[in-house]
């Protein structure tokens, strides 16, 4: 069980408001992840959600009972911090043991339960070191396993993979999104990066300065942003949002058009522009061209086999399907 | 330190320091070696230009054998002991509380750490005609307030006064290495661990004190080497009276008022060969703290 709701809660540091009054429900076994650019509070959202941080006013419900005034070892909620927190003086298995022995749990169910995990984690060969003797990757496993054996109604990870290299986050969110189908416990994730976001979430909770902008699953909020910010920041590379006459053709203030739904021609299309820089995935490849009609240059996700030069004239057109159009407000035009 | 050439450069910029230090070190330390096995007492005309007669190992016998020999010895120890255990436990009490945000908290910490710039003999007389002076000092008067016979401090609690005055003078030091040893322990740990359902003496215990080890181990090596050579504040205070005679001190007597150059170098002698026992022992068990 944990259903995590969030009733009218509000953070404020002295006189800055960090979160205005928000609600939020989090279903349980759900995947949620809070994702939003640095300093947009959902990193203290989640802290206040733990217990790490007091409310300055509202209401944090875990399964139906009030938990805002509990303290976050009462909460039943387990973190994974950015830095992973291990003890260094303590080996992988007492790091693991720890919150166990601090609920006074009897000796052999400890082992067992840590022996448990350490084998889920593939920890088995390392249990006897310390985490300065550990890889990122294992020590990201001895953090989860710490959490993991408190058998929790939920886990909260605060950024748990910036700190692991690109190879590595692609294997640990992979493995993180195993252990929630496989434990079926809510979980709340809090990143800047969008890919793990789509990648993992069941609902993603789109946050700028504070507010919520946007809730739903990874492809309502690819297919239907509600507002400028969202359609800018899920999608990878960003969608193109073009201002202007071209916009206003459209009764509209803003159009949003993403790289992957634009197509390129060398003989006509929409837009004319020249192309930019050019880069090569091998099985995309995008390409930045400069179009007249525009002030910035659009990005056009093509074919691999496609082959540019820099300054070749092009146009490009749009799959009008899957132009998105916002008012003056920012806000989505049905 | 790469190549042959900054490797000879390094040596060759390194050499005065070594020569200097070489010098400052060997030349008192043979000379003390030389002095313990003559008869050197300039009173009854032993000169240098004369010769000194060669004695063997008279003066050692005459030093250890001396009545005050094991209870000098056993004055410092308890002196180093008891003064480590106080500026350590109470320093980390002062750290902990000096790492809480509060208001005017740099001249807090300011004026925790001044006693350390006070010179011993200052502090040291400070302490036995301010504090400690049993007509007019401030501990008598308030002695009297309570209706209480003010204590003879440097009489009859002699040691104690000692030890005292010694931890209030190094308590600002460990004050001020355990703080930076704490304020260089990550947040995180400490929220992971109330995560993790340890209560504040819990994560005192299983978090922060190990954190402190390493600091502990080192305020522990320097404030020994520190206090096995304590002299200013027992020669202002009690003068070596009322068993508060240390090994030092016991040396200086030999040397400066017994005038016997070659029994206070034997001993001299003696010191060198605890204060390496002493630190032998301090470097293994540093050693393992380190090495973790």
């Amino acid at each position: 069980m944990g259903r995590i709701v969030l009733n009218q809660v509000s953070k404020s540091f002295g006189s800055t408001e960090v979160i205005p009054p928000l609600d939020l429900a989090i279903e349980d076994g759900e995947f949620a992840v809070f994702v939003g650019p640095s300093g947009c509070g959902k990193s203290t959202l989640l802290r206040l959600i733990a217990g790490l941080e007091d409310v300055s006013g509202g209401v944090v419900q875990i399964d139906g009972k009030d938990m805002t005034d509990v303290p976050p070892a009462k909460r039943g909620l387990a973190m994974v911090f950015q830095s992973y927190a291990l003890y260094p003086h303590m080996t992988v298995r007492k790091n693991i043991a720890f919150p166990l022995r601090m609920a006074k749990m009897p000796k052999a169910e400890v082992n067992k339960r840590v022996n448990d995990a350490a084998e889920i984690l593939n920890l088995t060969d390392y249990i006897d070191r310390r985490p300065g003797q550990l890889s990122g990757g294992q020590r990201q496993r001895v953090a989860i396993g710490r959490a993991i054996v408190r058998e929790p109604s939920a886990f909260l990870f605060d950024e748990p993979l910036s700190n692991l290299d690109a190879a590595l986050r692609g294997g640990m969110r992979l493995e993180i999104s195993e252990m929630h189908k496989r434990l079926d416990t809510t979980m709340i994730y809090v990143t800047h990066d969008q890919v793990e976001a789509m990648t993992m979430a069941d609902k993603i909770v789109v946050l700028q300065a504070g507010v919520i902008e946007q809730v739903g699953s990874p492809l309502e909020l690819y297919r239907a942003p509600c507002n400028v910010f969202v359609a800018g920041f899920i999608g990878s590379p960003r969608m193109n949002l073009l201002t202007g006459a071209e916009a206003q053709k459209h009764n509209a203030t803003t159009i949003g058009i993403r790289p992957e739904h634009l197509s390129i021609s060398n003989e006509s299309g929409t837009w004319e522009g020249t192309v930019g820089v050019s880069e090569h995935l091998g099985s995309d490849s995008f390409f930045h061209v400069q179009c007249a009609a525009f002030e910035n240059p659009l990005t056009v996700r093509a074919d691999g086999g496609l082959e540019l030069s820099y300054g070749s004239k092009v146009f490009l057109s749009p799959d009008m399907a899957h132009m998105h159009y916002f008012d003056a407000n920012g806000l989505r035009i049905e | 330190m790469a190549t042959q050439q900054s490797r000879s450069a390094a040596r060759l910029m390194m050499a005065p320091a070594v020569v200097l230090l070489m010098g400052w070190m060997l030349v008192p330390l043979i000379m003390t070696l030389f002095f313990s096995f003559k008869k050197y007492v300039p009173l009854r005309g032993d000169t240098i230009g004369n010769g000194l007669d060669w004695v063997g190992l008279q003066n050692y016998e005459r030093f250890i054998s001396s009545s005050s020999f094991w209870p000098s010895v056993q004055t410092t120890l308890i002196i180093v002991i008891s003064v480590l255990l106080i500026t350590i436990f109470l320093g980390v009490l002062l750290a902990l509380l000096l790492d809480q945000p509060m208001w005017g908290q740099g001249v807090i910490r300011i004026l925790v750490i001044s006693p350390f710039f006070v010179m011993p003999t200052v502090s040291a007389l400070v302490w036995k005609n301010m504090f400690m002076d049993p007509v007019n000092g401030i501990l008598a008067h308030l002695w009297k307030f309570f209706g209480a016979e003010p204590i003879q401090w440097l009489s009859h609690e002699s040691l104690p006064s000692i030890i005292m005055i010694v931890s209030w003078q190094w308590l600002p030091f460990a004050t001020l290495i355990l703080l930076t040893a704490i304020q260089s322990l990550d947040r995180e740990q400490l929220e992971a661990a109330e995560m993790d359902g340890a209560q504040r003496l819990k994560r005192f215990w299983h978090i922060v004190l190990p954190h402190l080890s390493r600091a502990i181990t080192i305020v522990i090596l320097i404030q020994t080497i520190f206090l096995l050579s304590i002299f200013a504040e027992i020669f202002v205070t009690t003068g070596g009276a009322f068993g508060t005679k240390t090994l030092t001190y016991l040396i200086f007597q030999r040397v400066f008022d017994s005038q016997n150059i070659g029994l206070g170098s034997a001993g001299g002698v003696y010191a060198i060969i605890l204060a390496n026992i002493v630190a032998i022992f301090l470097m293994r068990i540093v050693g393992k703290n380190l090495d973790k």
